[in-house]
Parts: structure tokens; sequence; C-alpha cells
């Protein structure tokens, strides 16, 4: 435990020492800025409009709502998958890892203190990009979309899982094999869950297979499909008039698998390492 | 005697096809300074990871502090430097001690203590401030030689550890590695430095390809060979064979008859033993082989530079 809290606390320290949070941060700030100009224009654009009725003003909110929210969930996403992917990698390379791993801690407590510190980040880095977006929405149309609370979690446990595999794959592959690896099963994700959009869309169930095998080989987009459906009125939902409406939304049953394959992929990570020659 | 502090019996690593160690067997004792030595790939860095826990061995057997290799209650007693030392350099000198004296279990004022004394030993306390990105070659081999020796230890493994050091540097590890010895705690040093491991320590292996092939006692320890010289007046065949209780190699050529002793300590009775045969003694030259010379000699020809 000593040591899983002492390697924590130094991640969290690099993270602001090295300037990691400052930037992402202030990437952040700018995304947050912009989007709340566009949401400043269209709030205004829609009170010219005072005579287009209020279903329809409601629904072109809550789409661009989404449309920050997916945003914020991409740029948590990338800062999820490249933040950790050097934390194993690199420090193995360099032999930093040796003095650590020598010291009378288990190898457990260094993977572990890392993937709790970089977990922390993850969250926080969602809360505060989607937080931000709510807020700015709040303040400028009055409008919070609904289910807001069930669906931030699922915006986290994507980043988390992000995370996990990020660093189970540091403890075998070097860095930039091990950035690439991450973001390509996550594009295998995001690309498996149009091709099941489009396969239930057009009745066609070999699509929609392929998109559910894609999902469960790398769950991560389903995690953000169900939470933006979440976060739209039923009406909205069953129309499926925008991007963030899937027509095959995924199933509790997704998400406790999104949330198993976490699991597993630490428990993998943590018999990597344990294993790996330093 | 003591429980040998680092007892290895024909420990083998192999990494796929390839064999890093073939076979280490050796044991250093409990305040003893041991070198070790080999050439470039001779599989020195892997012996080293093996005895830390950082390698698992393929094969053999080995305890430190009479634990099984990687025990984290014997790793809370060993210090280690590891060749090319690296480390958070957005850490100051002080924060890297401090983050590694807590992997160590140390805390609160007790560790305060101990990292300014160790700033002190290693001529760092006024750059403790400093990050580590600012520091020297031969500060950052410093303040590493610091964080090994965080927990108090047992056993060091110090590798390369003048290497980037000026004389001064050089100096000051070689009086530390002496205060160690003189505390009780073993050394094991890996170096490529002959005269630095000559002048600190008591015994030295030598490891080619992968094997442990010769120990030697070094002459710090007043315990190594030293090949001697006599030159006599006439004797008879007699006293050759006589010589031969005082050591090995006993020859005679150009009017100088040679031998090998073990110690210094056979000087004496040896001349004494050649007096009283009734033989002129008209000179006694004792040479000690240099460590170079013992290199280059159990390496043998086929040794490659690395």
């Amino acid at each position: 435990m000593r040591g899983f809290l002492t390697v924590t606390h130094l991640t969290l320290h690099e993270a602001m020492r090295r300037r990691i949070l400052l930037a992402a941060l202030a990437g952040g700030a700018a995304f947050l800025l912009l989007y709340g100009l566009g949401l400043h224009a269209v709030v205004h654009d829609l009170r010219r409009h005072a005579a287009m009725p209020l279903l329809q003003q409601r629904m072109l909110l809550n789409l661009f709502v989404l449309a920050g929210l997916f945003a914020a969930n991409s740029l948590s996403v990338m800062s999820a998958v490249l933040l950790p992917a050097d934390t194993l990698s690199g420090e193995i390379a360099s032999g930093v890892m040796q003095t650590l791993a020598s010291k009378p801690v288990r190898r457990g407590e260094i993977l572990l203190g890392k993937w709790a510190a970089y977990g922390l980040l993850a969250a926080g880095y969602v809360a505060v990009l989607a937080g931000g977006v709510l807020l700015e929405a709040r303040l400028l149309a009055r409008f919070t979309p609904p289910d807001v609370a069930g669906a931030l979690p699922l915006m986290a446990l994507e980043c988390l899982l992000l995370v996990t595999l990020s660093i189970a794959g540091g403890t075998r592959l070097g860095t930039v094999t091990n950035g690439v690896a991450v973001l390509g099963l996550h594009g295998l994700a995001f690309i498996g869950n149009w091709v099941e959009q489009i396969g239930a869309l057009a009745g066609n169930d070999t699509a929609r297979s392929i998109g559910t095998a894609a999902s469960l080989v790398m769950p991560s987009e389903s995690l953000w499909q169900r939470a933006a459906s979440l976060m739209q009125p039923p009406l909205m939902r069953e129309l499926h008039v925008s991007p963030f409406s899937p027509v095959s939304v995924p199933s509790p049953a997704m998400v406790a698998w999104a949330a198993g394959y976490t699991l597993v992929a630490l428990l993998v990570a943590l018999r990597l390492f344990r294993r790996r020659p330093l | 005697m003591a429980e040998p502090v680092v007892e290895t019996r024909a420990l083998r690593k192999q990494f796929g096809d390839k064999v890093a160690v073939a076979e280490l067997t050796l044991a250093v004792q409990p305040g003893e300074v041991f070198g070790f030595l080999g050439p470039n790939g001779a599989g020195k860095t892997t012996s080293l990871k093996m005895l830390l826990g950082l390698v698992e061995p393929s094969a053999g057997a080995a305890r430190v502090l009479g634990a099984p290799l990687g025990d984290r209650r014997a790793r809370a007693r060993i210090g280690f430097l590891p060749e090319h030392f690296r480390f958070q350099d957005w850490l100051t000198g002080r924060e890297l001690l401090r983050f590694h004296g807590r992997l160590f279990g140390l805390g609160g004022a007790r560790l305060a203590t101990r990292i300014d004394e160790l700033l002190a030993r290693v001529d760092l306390l006024d750059a403790a401030h400093r990050r580590l990105r600012e520091y020297s070659k031969g500060m950052l081999q410093r303040i590493g030689l610091a964080q090994a020796l965080l927990a108090a230890p047992a056993l060091v493994f110090l590798d390369e550890p003048t290497s980037g050091l000026d004389p001064l540097g050089r100096l000051m590890v070689r009086d530390i590695i002496g205060e160690l010895r003189r505390e009780g705690v073993a050394v094991f040093l890996n170096s490529h430095l002959l005269g630095e491991v000559e002048a600190t320590c008591d015994r030295v292996a030598f490891l080619k390809q992968g094997r442990t092939v010769h120990e030697l006692a070094l002459a710090g320890s007043g315990g190594a060979e030293l090949t001697v010289a006599l030159r006599l007046g006439p004797h008879g065949g007699g006293l050759l064979a006589g010589l031969g209780r005082f050591g090995h190699g006993v020859a005679e050529s150009d009017g100088l008859v040679t031998l090998t002793v073990a110690r210094d300590e056979v000087l004496p009775e040896l001349a004494r033993w050649v007096v009283a045969q009734d033989v002129e003694l008209y000179e006694l030259r004792s040479q000690r082989k240099s460590l170079e010379t013992w290199f280059l000699e159990v390496m043998g020809g086929d040794g490659r530079p690395g």
C-alpha cells in the first residue's frame, strides 16, 4: 500500500511538474472558449427566430450540446491513450524502472499506482471538459440534457478503459507502438459502431453482427454511444435525427462487458509486468 | 563463518536461444568488497539484475541476504546504483531522495535527517534544491549513490559507480566504499576500471561468456599470489624440491630460481629456510601480478574488445 500511494503521488506530481496537466487544461480551456462562442451564436440565432416551435428549439440545443460533449469525449479519449502510453515503456527503456523495482515494493504496486493516477487524471479531465460544456449550456441557453448523471460515468469508464489498455500495452510494447495500437483499437470500435448502426438501419444482420463483434473486441465507443443516447429525450432518440441517436443502442450488458473488460485488462497488465525482465 | 550475503549456484539466464549467463557460481561474504569483472557482453549486468530480482533466472539457485531472489524484505536492506542511473529529472535532488526513501518505507524526521546526512556525504547539500536536469554527469552519479545508501543497507550493488566522475569524485566513491566496508556492509562492485577495482576490492571474480571462470584475492586483503625470484649461491637439486613446500611452479633459469607463493607471510619463512640450508641468499624479489595482467590471462586470447 505504501508503494502504491508513493507511486500515485509521484505520478500526479509529475503531471503537474512537467506541465502535462497545464497543457491539457489549456487545450481544454481553448476548446470551451470556442464552444461557448459557438453556443452563444446559436442561442442568439434561436432567440431571433422566436417563431420556431419550442420543441424544435430544444432539439437543436440538445444536438449542439451533444456535439460539444462528443468533442469533449474525443479530447478525453486522446488524453487517456496518450498520457500513460509512455509511463511504463518509457521508464523501462530509460532504466528508471530498474531503480524503482529494486526497492522493497511489489511491481503490482508500481503499476496500480500509475494506473490510479492516470485514471484520476482522465476522469478529472472528462469532468472538467464535459462539465464545462454543460455549464456553458446552462448559463447561455438555460438548457441541460436529460440523464447527465447516468451518462458522465459512462464517459469516465470509457477513458478508464483506454488508460488501462495503454498501461497494459506499455508493459510489453514501446511507447509509439503502444499509442498506435490502443488508438487503432479505439478506431476499430468507432468504425465497428458505425457498421452496426448502418446495419441496423438497413436491416442487414451481417453488418450488425460485425459491428457487435467489433464492440465486444473493443467496447470503448459503445460507452459513448450509450451515454449520448441517455442524454437525449425519448422522441429525439426514436426519430434518429442526429448522428448521436444510435439505431442500435448499446445495452446495459455492454456496459457490464466494458467494466469487466477493464478489470481483465488490468489483471493482464499486472501479470505481464510482474514477469517482465527489467 | 557467517552466512554469505550473496550465494549463487549454477545460476543461468537464457533469453530465447541466447544464453546471457551460462553458469554463475559465487559467494560474497558480509563486509567484503567484491569486484565483478568481465568483458562487455560477458553477462555481468544480467547477473546483477538476477540478484536484484529484476530478471528471473532460467535455472540454478541463489540466495541474497539469506532470502530467495527478489524477496521484498531482503530488498529493504539492499542498495543499488545502476550503470546508467536514470531518474525523474524534473525532481530536485532532495525530492528524489525523499521519493526513494518513501519506497524504502522511511518517512518523517528520520528520513529528513538521513537525506541531509547523505547529501553532505556526497557533497550535494548546496545543490539539493536544484532540479536533476541541471546536474552534471558527476553530480547525477553522486545523487544516485546517495539513493543507494538511503536505507542503511547491508549489501550494496554498484554498477560502474565511478563512470563520469572526475578524480576527486572517484576518490570520494573510494572513501565511501571504504566506510561501508568498515561498517560491515558488503559491496558488490561491477567496474571496468581495473585500477579502481584493485584499489577498493578484497576479492574479484572473473566472468567469461556467462561463466565465473576464476576468483582472486587482491593485494589489499594480503591474500593475493606473488611471484618470487631468488638469486642463490651454489646449491643442489634438493633445494628446488624443498622450495616446493612454500608454493608452486618452482623453476630455475638464468641463475634465478622462481616460484609462486600464496601470501606475503610466506616470504620471511622462505628466506629463513634457504639460509638454514647453508645456501647463500643474494637477492629475494617478490612481485604481484597486476589485475590487468590477471584479467588478460584469465580472459585469454579469444577476448575481443566490446
